[in-house]
């Protein structure tokens, strides 16, 4: 700690920051522009001036810019200095000559760092009497809307995209008061982090697009803690709503998990929840229709046909919450439970959580895959799977380096020092996949291969980091020498870290990494695994248990069950279309609980309509293994409920006596977290709903929502009274305590004076590190003390090229793959069309070009698909984009044959 | 007295070659450094009190002794010559590049070996298109006889030299913008610390030095430290090139002794105001530095006694202001460069340029107001050094502020009788 002198005071501080990240974290309201805490100081905007002393002696003083100041023992400054107060008034009034009077009309307002930092240096006058410069805007896609007249030129766009992210195609153009931020030429942004840009920039040069079609001020949305339900990471986000639709998801911060970004995925993919597909009434098939019935007489249909049944099977899913999956597995029973993922799917799942629960390596938070020093990716393509992972270790290569600055004696937060003294060097990262990835320019080394392959490069990396594990045999040279290259990165470094995953259904590259992960901690390595997990729940589904998708269908086949019990699931996405509508022929009662109408809810005797994430509490399980809440925004139109609420209504209606005593969130939690020991911790998660500050609820309303006496008048003049939330410690009013709540309850981040996601200082005790109390989330997963573990055995068997057939292999598309998401229409639209992926060998072979057609069989159909030819792909290997093309429930990898059209 | 820098400089404008250099004497100071020690080559330069030519004079042996050197130096390093000649009203170094392209060879081989960098790179602003031409050719010439490349003259020092050209803007002469331009980046600048002989070019020890300060260092060598001090007329050893633009008699460039007064300069080098004008005030060492005027005529012009009396010697080219040109005019000339070169880094320098462009716009179409005399006054200190990124504002309003100080009379008429009074 050093003791610095602000004004009138001494303070302990952290000495490893700079002088504006002591006195935010102090509390102190010095304004600021360039610097971001992510991104580190660079001097480049003078906002945040402040008067520093020699000594007590020492009267006059100069102005230093205190982000580039460094945090000294007995430094001495003055915020409140009048050349220091006037000089940053004057920074404002330099900004505000070419501003233009947007703040009516523009988006940022109301949540503008500009607007808060110029109220806050007084500056209200203007001087200049001459034009201001303007510019054309640029389209760049479906996402991000741009507006360049707004712009404080503060760099922290292009710092953010081509630093942090590693893009190019957003660059600074032109300079003095003229500079541009843009393409060279209109078009998408090709990131799929560009979206964390609305964030970045302090004034509304960047927004998010998707907001305009239904905008709304940030003061006058509803809004709640909330997770992104569109891959395994779990990101906290906060959802925000007005007049009953979803109006915007933006970053929650977590200093764990996301810290201050999202995918673009996670950011723009909400609008399935205001669908025109959504199920908002229970539906009942009548006249071999689905129409629409009472709530009340659908629940006492499901009773009559669940009294005295026994053959009632339920099928859960891992985009559901645990406590939606728990109720449905209280309703059949445990062994009547499937937990909906496909056959490999659960398998690999169950298989990945079995090996973090047995340890010896530790899962890590998205912070620690960030401080790793040394990866290996296993097949992975993390961008499209995980991608807020990808960004993280997009910044773990930087780690080695920054050891060598650290002795060049260059703070860490002075960044373009520091990125200038390391320039292209870069921690090792190693990445195994069969098509490129876009992580591969920062790669040391990259391996293209086949599942086997990738699989048998991982073992040979564990046998070369520990002789007792496994040797592979006929390995080639070249492989023989990665592998050699990559044990000898990993044993070197202090934070080694493997990532897997499931995406391959490849159970052998699964073992691979634990073996490698293994090796590492026999040597005594703070080794870390990190599976990805190819749904929000995946993890947590596993964690609960349930039997497998064919295991249910059989038993609907053999007549031993009748009635199916469907939980926010499609089944057509999980199995062959065959099998499926088997299933369908088969059953007599297929009851389905959803958001949307999809092909398995369309063709169910029942649909019961799910409250998505926005209409619904409860709680996700990550792929680090976090247990974290979600809680409701708003209360929903009509009939819409969380699933658990029917499963719990329609349990209380067949007499269940379990369900009994089941009536809020927190009954159900406490139920199942009892479930299994592992699932313990979730009642951790977030405070009970019993919960108050000085006696008050947390608002979710800011304080300045307007509308409330006017929203319902055309309905009923009186106001209505604000809805009760029986499940948590929110309110749906913007009355309640107006002070920081425990983070998993934080709804939005502000603070007086603060408007801006820039607030979030507030909320943290150290600039960049925890928010007050600890970040949001429970670990469930540690290794334990003892761990007694056996090394996986490798195949035997590398990859061989078939003469007239090749290995279908999945590909993932961050913006097409994934289900909800892709029900949005600007991530339909950026989603890829149809295709299948040759390498160049391959296609010369077919003797077809990108483009051309060529005929694939998969279960029996046979589809035609346009070449896209990939260089890198290896040799006897195709690939197939996930969610984009019809698979018919196909398992891959698969052996298909190909043809050219 | 005698001449140093501009002793062989052929009279038809033509360029020294390799062996008409070398018959003047060339190359033999990088033969003698090449049997000392790069410390005692730093150690010599240092006691010759040699500064630096490019605006700072900063002392140059000093700046030499801050790069790591020795066994577990970090390598490359660097040398880089800033031939990026673009504050308005120099061209000293243009003049030494076009007739003696050897001199500056000689000078940064000898600058390299006491860093001991592995590469050298002279970035030449890209309008000096006969100086790329000389110094091409010079360059050849260099490499073929050794004295660049591997083992120079059988010593094993190894040096490469390369000419870049600038892709423009003003920003490429900021030692840092040289840097970031170099490296193919946009020329903003960088902050100090880490310094360049830290962390310069590609995060290498680098040293960037003006081209006159480099010509200078292989006659130091030659004759010795006490031998360059004796040229000089004051504490700052050697010679410098002054020069004069303007309405003078004589505009041009004058090899003389550091520390030669304003006047002499003027009037018996320049010739004096031409016919029928009289002296108003002049710049003393470019665009960017502030107004002298009568009362100062007798200050040396070196870099102690200039900044005594309120300016600074900068480049040593002054730029001569009579009295029939208008204030206003000749100051919003410079603020219009200034504002169209500021990189746009930092909010002080592009915002507050262009708007001191616009109101001396204003002001000498008539149409300033009483208030922007204040205005512009505000925007000088909030230029002030330390308020700014790097030097290029603060230097921007050297000349605005002294010329509010000395021609405000001028300045209030523009803005009462709404024009120019001069027209």
């Amino acid at each position: 700690m050093a003791k610095i002198w602000v004004d009138d005071k001494w303070y302990e501080v952290n000495p490893d920051q700079s002088l504006l990240q002591a006195c935010l974290g102090l509390g102190f309201d010095l304004p600021y522009f360039c610097w971001h805490p992510a991104l580190g100081s660079v001097g480049a905007c003078r906002q945040c001036a402040v008067k520093q002393f020699k000594d007590e002696n020492d009267t006059q003083g100069r102005l230093v810019m205190a982000c580039m100041t460094p945090v000294a023992e007995g430094t001495r400054i003055s915020i409140k200095d009048p050349d220091a107060v006037a000089f940053r008034a004057g920074v404002i009034e330099g900004l505000m000559m070419n501003h233009p009077h947007d703040c009516p009309v523009c988006d940022e307002g109301g949540q503008c760092h500009l607007q808060d930092m110029t109220v806050m240096t007084g500056h209200n006058y203007r001087r200049y009497r001459f034009k201001k410069r303007t510019f054309r805007n640029q389209y760049l896609g479906p996402l991000l809307n741009h507006e360049m007249n707004r712009c404080i030129q503060c760099y922290r766009c292009v710092r953010y995209y081509q630093d942090y992210v590693g893009g190019d195609d957003l660059q600074a153009f032109v300079l003095r008061n003229t500079v541009f931020f843009g393409r060279q030429e209109d078009g998408v942004l090709k990131s799929e982090f560009a979206g964390n840009l609305d964030e970045i920039c302090p004034t509304g040069v960047f927004t998010d697009k998707t907001v305009k079609a239904h905008y709304t001020r940030k003061w006058d949305l509803q809004m709640a803690p909330s997770v992104c339900v569109h891959c395994g990471v779990g990101c906290s986000t906060s959802a925000g709503e007005r007049y009953g639709t979803l109006r915007r998801i933006v970053n929650r911060y977590n200093g764990e998990v996301n810290g201050y970004f999202l995918c673009d995925r996670g950011r723009f993919g909400y609008e399935f929840v205001n669908s025109e597909q959504r199920v908002r009434q229970a539906f009942s098939r009548q006249d071999g229709r689905l129409k629409p019935l009472p709530k009340e007489k659908a629940v006492e249909q499901l009773r009559d046909i669940l009294k005295g049944n026994d053959r009632v099977i339920g099928i859960g899913s891992p985009r559901a919450s645990l406590e939606s999956n728990f109720a449905l597995r209280s309703l059949v029973g445990p062994d009547r439970f499937f937990n909906g993922m496909s056959d490999e799917t659960s398998r690999l799942v169950s298989l990945m959580a079995e090996i973090l629960l047995q340890g010896p390596a530790r899962s890590p938070s998205l912070r620690e895959i960030e401080q790793s020093d040394a990866v290996l990716v296993l097949g992975e393509d993390v961008n499209n799977v995980a991608p807020r992972i990808a960004l993280a270790l997009r910044q773990s290569v930087r780690q080695q380096p920054m050891e060598m600055t650290d002795k060049m004696k260059i703070p860490r937060w002075l960044d373009f020092a520091v990125r200038e003294a390391i320039q292209d060097q870069r921690g090792p990262l190693f990445i195994a996949t069969p098509a490129a990835t876009r992580l591969d320019d920062i790669a040391t080394a990259t391996y293209r291969a086949a599942p086997d392959d990738i699989a048998r490069l991982g073992f040979a990396v564990a046998h070369a980091l520990d002789y007792e594990a496994p040797v592979v045999p006929d390995l080639s040279s070249e492989v023989s020498a990665l592998a050699e290259q990559i044990a000898q990165a990993l044993k070197n470094a202090k934070r080694p870290l493997v990532v897997a995953g499931p995406s391959l259904n490849s159970e052998a590259v699964v073992h691979a990494a634990a073996n490698v992960a293994r090796a590492l901690s026999k040597d005594g390595k703070a080794a870390r695994l990190s599976f990805t997990m190819p749904e929000v729940n995946s993890l947590g589904l596993a964690l609960l248990g349930g039997g497998n998708l064919s295991a249910a269908f059989k038993a609907v086949e053999e007549g031993e069950a009748d009635t199916v019990f469907v939980l926010e699931n499609d089944l057509y996405r999980r199995a062959p279309a065959s099998a499926v509508d088997k299933l369908m022929q088969a059953v007599r009662h297929l009851i389905v609980l959803d958001h949307l109408m999809t092909p398995t809810a369309s063709k169910a005797e029942y649909v019961f309509p799910s409250g998505t994430f926005a209409e619904s509490d409860g709680t996700f399980v990550n792929n680090e293994g976090r247990a974290q809440r979600f809680f409701q925004v708003y209360v929903p139109k009509e009939d819409i409920q969380e699933s658990w609420r029917w499963l719990i209504e329609i349990m209380k209606a067949a007499g269940h006596p379990v369900a009994a005593s089941w009536n809020v969130l927190d009954d159900l939690v406490s139920a199942t977290a009892a479930a299994a020991p592992v699932l313990a911790g979730i009642t951790e998660a977030a405070p009970s709903a019993k919960f108050r500050i000085v006696g008050r609820k947390i608002p979710r309303e800011p304080l300045r929502y307007t509308g409330r006496t006017a929203m319902h008048a055309h309905i009923n003049v009186s106001e209505p009274k604000p809805p009760d939330d029986p499940d948590s410690p929110l309110a749906f009013s913007m009355e309640g305590y107006p002070g920081q709540p425990p983070s998993s309850l934080i709804p939005f981040f502000w603070s007086p004076g603060w408007n801006s996601i820039q607030s979030v200082n507030k909320f943290q005790s150290e600039i960049n590190g925890p928010l007050r109390g600890g970040d949001p989330g429970v670990r469930l997963i540690e290794p334990p003390q003892v761990s007694n573990w056996l090394y996986f055995s490798a195949p035997q068997k590398a990859f061989e090229v078939r003469p007239d057939e090749w290995l279908l292999v999945p590909l993932y598309h961050v913006f097409g793959s994934e289900e909800l998401s892709a029900q949005a229409p600007a991530i339909a639209q950026l989603a890829p069309g149809p295709y299948v992926a040759l390498s160049v060998t391959d296609a010369a072979r077919l003797q077809v070009n990108d483009g051309a057609q060529v005929e694939v069989k998969l279960n029996g159909n046979v589809q035609r698909l346009p070449v896209m030819v990939q260089q890198g792909l290896p040799t006897g290997v195709a690939g197939l984009p996930m969610g984009v093309v019809p698979l018919e429930g196909a398992g891959l990898p698969l052996w298909v044959r190909l043809s050219r059209s | 007295m005698e001449k140093v820098l501009t002793k062989d400089i052929p009279p038809d404008g033509s360029a020294l070659d390799i062996k008409a250099y070398e018959r003047a004497g060339g190359y033999q100071g990088v033969r003698k450094a090449l049997k000392m020690t790069p410390d005692e080559v730093i150690e010599v330069v240092k006691q010759s009190n040699l500064r630096g030519r490019g605006g700072a004079g900063f002392p140059t042996g000093l700046k030499w002794s801050f790069v790591p050197r020795g066994k577990d130096a970090p390598h490359p390093k660097y040398l880089c010559a800033n031939a990026d000649e673009m504050e308005p009203g120099t061209f000293k170094d243009r003049l030494l590049m076009e007739s003696t392209p050897h001199q500056l060879i000689e000078g940064m081989i000898c600058a390299a070996y006491a860093i001991e960098a592995d590469v050298a790179y002279i970035f030449l602003r890209g309008e000096y298109i006969l100086s790329a031409e000389r110094l091409r050719k010079a360059l050849a010439e260099a490499h073929a006889n050794n004295y660049l490349g591997k083992n120079i003259l059988g010593s094993g020092y190894n040096l490469e030299m390369h000419l870049h050209l600038s892709g423009g803007r003003y920003m490429c002469g900021e030692e840092t913008g040289l840097l970031n331009a170099l490296e193919g980046k946009r020329a903003n600048p960088r902050t100090k610390p880490p310094f360049p002989q830290v962390s310069g070019l590609f995060g290498k020890p680098t040293i960037v030095q003006n081209v006159e300060t480099l010509c200078n260092v292989h006659h130091i060598i030659n004759n010795g430290p006490e031998w360059f001090k004796s040229l000089s007329r004051s504490a700052d050893g050697g010679t410098k090139l002054y020069g004069a633009s303007g309405k003078v008699k004589r505009p041009g460039l004058w090899e003389l002794p550091m520390g030669t007064t304003i006047r002499e300069i003027l009037e018996e080098h320049a010739g004096g105001m031409r016919e029928g004008l009289r002296f108003r005030g002049l710049l003393p060492g470019g665009a960017s530095t502030d107004f002298l005027v009568e009362e100062h005529l007798d200050v040396k012009m070196d870099f102690t006694e200039v900044q005594k009396a309120g300016s600074r010697m900068g480049t040593g080219t002054m730029i001569v202001m009579d009295d029939r040109t208008c204030p206003v005019g000749f100051v919003k000339n410079l603020e219009h460069f200034f504002a169209q070169e500021s990189c746009g880094w930092c909010t002080p320098c592009w915002s507050g340029l262009s708007w001191a462009e616009k109101m001396l716009t204003a002001i000498e179409a008539g149409e300033g107001q009483e208030e922007d005399l204040e205005r512009l006054a505000y925007i000088c200190r909030f230029c002030a050094p330390g308020n700014t990124f790097c030097a290029l504002a603060p230097g921007a309003v050297e000349p605005l502020q002294s010329a509010l100080k000395y021609f405000r009379e001028d300045f209030e008429r523009h803005i009462r009788e709404k024009q120019c009074p001069w027209r």
